[in-house]
């Protein structure tokens, strides 16, 4: 037996009749991507914020499923499109960890390369659009500028500027470029005088901090309740970092420091981000200087199959913590269930808690605070 | 994307022009019998921590702690695991949570598995981190098609939106959740795409050709019943 209900009653009867009811997005330029926001008003105040996502569920999950170990690699890049060196970091990882795997130390220090340049790569990105998004046009240009080397040096690493498919099983396909490694340090020396101007731009600006102090105030524990993860957890003061806790790649041999917010506001998960920006150039530094001779490649079976089992492995991605959580049957060439923990995904689901009581206009800076993408919210 | 990507390299693979001769069939005489399917796995291994191995002392206040809930402890890779059953399921969680020992304060991820011919088919799984102890412990609920799993939105608040995902990919029957709805799929979506009983391309035929279907919710029978009364 069915029922034809028409969409607009629906919502109607959720509301009450003096509240207004505004929908925004899909299709708007500061939700980042397809993501819809209905939003409940109290005059011009968020009362309440629904988030509706999914409208580019591909069912990556379902589709790793069913394919074999090796082919995932390349399905991971599409998820978090602008970070994908971490996408693929976390996924091989998760299964070198399943099928006990030593990866060579080159390999190790060449994939914490890729995926600190990738970290600045997607802050680059995030900068920019969040200023654009609260009205300051130029800082779009100059990320975008500085973002462009970084692609640059993707393409000569491994040919593709966007989806890398970087890493494999067991290592790395090839080997970096002659010369490559000096054109990171290169990168890092101009980065760290570019990072000033973004800085002069924005870090005393009037109109910054107005938009951005005191917004989306969120505290350490309702931000560690809440599931948040990366900078946005940061900046509430909560020391969390993967690359610390739980050191994957080749982050335990490196000294950087962790940036914490003191008040959990915009402005300090903007600070945080500008921190990070710096932290990862420290990291790139040491990495290239110290980076040891030998294979890219360890020692793995052509014909992948880890033993059965489960586990999660979490890295930290640009946005947060990207866990991988694989089970293998031991018997078949593909997971038997593969499950991505988005940090994305997570970090979304606080945006009603930050909007309550704030303006229209915040729920844009808002949306871009928490650094979505949503190729991989919706997967 | 991954579609497309799938299709273009599949595509070069040239047409089987020349078939290779058989040699099995031939030499042996007899045909070669068709490989028969694997059968489906019938549930994960859960292996238990190895001879010598004690449990980390969180696991063990939790056996102490709350007293028999707790069926089966299990390592593998460095990870630990408990599983507990589901209505035990919130007292279990309140105590990792407030335990000072386990401190088990950040819900990283809930997620679940699909093992077919098991009875409790499905596995719940809350995977927990302590900020405060840096440690990691993921917690199991078995339970069948159906089957009430208590939310734990009420405890942390992180896994609201990762049990909506557990209901709408796998129809776990989630129950006490402030907004049970589905997520990823549309509201009106039929069946559950992430159980291993659903095909991959979608469900084929019964996919609704009539957009109207689109629109259509589908309900209970009774409530449907009373509706024509």
């Amino acid at each position: 037996m069915t029922k034809v209900i028409d969409a607009p009653r629906r919502i109607g009867q959720a509301f009450d009749t003096d509240e207004l009811v505004l929908n925004m997005g899909p299709q708007h330029p500061s939700t980042h991507g397809v993501l819809r926001v209905v939003l409940r008003l109290d005059g011009e105040r968020v009362v309440d914020a629904d988030c509706v996502i999914g409208y580019i569920h591909r069912g990556v999950e379902k589709l790793c499923e069913n394919r074999d170990w090796t082919q995932i690699v390349l399905l991971t890049d599409r998820m978090d499109y602008v970070a994908a060196a971490t996408s693929n970091l976390g996924y091989v990882e998760a299964v070198e960890k399943l099928m006990q795997v030593e990866v060579p130390r080159r390999a190790r220090y060449i994939r914490t390369i890729l995926a600190e340049l990738q970290r600045i790569a997607s802050h680059c990105l995030w900068l920019g659009t969040h200023a654009m998004d609260i009205g300051a046009m130029t800082v779009l240009l100059y990320s975008f500028r500085e973002r462009e080397f970084v692609l640059d040096l993707f393409e000569e690493y491994c040919g593709a500027r966007l989806t890398y498919n970087s890493m494999r099983v067991g290592g790395l396909p090839l080997d970096i470029p002659t010369g490559w490694d000096k054109r990171v340090l290169a990168f890092c020396d101009v980065m760290e005088t570019k990072l000033d101007e973004y800085e002069e731009l924005l870090t005393n600006n009037r109109i910054w901090l107005g938009r951005t102090r005191d917004i989306g105030v969120i505290s350490g524990e309702d931000a560690t309740a809440l599931g948040l993860c990366g900078p946005p957890l940061r900046g509430s003061g909560v020391s969390r970092d993967v690359r610390k806790d739980e050191p994957n790649a080749a982050y335990e041999e490196f000294e950087f420091d962790i940036p914490l917010g003191t008040r959990g506001d915009t402005y300090d998960r903007y600070l945080i981000r500008l921190e990070e920006f710096k932290q990862s150039i420290r990291i790139l530094r040491q990495a290239v200087e110290g980076l040891p001779e030998g294979p890219v490649m360890g020692k793995v079976p052509r014909l992948i199959k880890p033993p059965a089992g489960e586990t999660y492995h979490p890295v930290e991605s640009p946005k947060g913590e990207l866990g991988y959580f694989i089970v293998s049957d031991g018997r078949s060439t593909n997971p038997y269930r593969f499950r991505v923990r988005p940090p994305s995904f997570c970090n979304l689901q606080a945006l009603n808690r930050l909007c309550k009581g704030h303006l229209v206009a915040d729920v844009v800076a808002l949306i871009g605070t928490i650094d979505i993408v949503l190729g991989e919210v919706d997967r | 994307m991954a579609d497309d990507t799938n299709q273009t390299s599949e595509k070069p693979t040239p047409p089987a022009v020349s078939p290779r001769p058989k040699p099995a069939a031939g030499v042996a005489g007899r045909k070669p019998r068709p490989k028969a399917p694997p059968e489906p796995p019938k549930g994960p291994p859960d292996p238990a921590p190895p001879e010598g191995m004690e449990p980390p002392a969180y696991v063990a206040a939790l056996q102490a702690g709350v007293a028999g809930a707790v069926s089966q402890v299990t390592y593998w890779v460095g990870d630990w695991s408990v599983i507990v059953p589901a209505d035990r399921l919130l007292e279990v969680a309140r105590f990792l949570r407030d335990e000072p020992g386990c401190g088990f304060d950040y819900c990283a991820d809930v997620t679940a598995t699909d093992w077919p011919p098991r009875e409790q088919r499905f596995d719940v799984i809350y995977c927990l981190y302590s900020t405060l102890n840096r440690h990691r412990l993921r917690v199991k609920v078995r339970a069948a098609e159906g089957d009430p799993v208590p939310s734990v939105t009420g405890i942390w608040p992180a896994a609201n939106w990762l049990e909506r995902e557990v209901y709408d990919q796998f129809g776990v029957n989630i129950v006490d959740h402030p907004d049970l709805r589905r997520i990823l799929m549309p509201d009106e979506w039929q069946g559950h795409p992430q159980r291993k009983d659903y095909p991959l391309e979608g469900p084929g035929e019964f996919l609704m050709e009539d957009p109207l279907d689109w629109l259509r919710v589908w309900k209970l029978p009774e409530e449907a019943e009373s509706e024509i009364e």
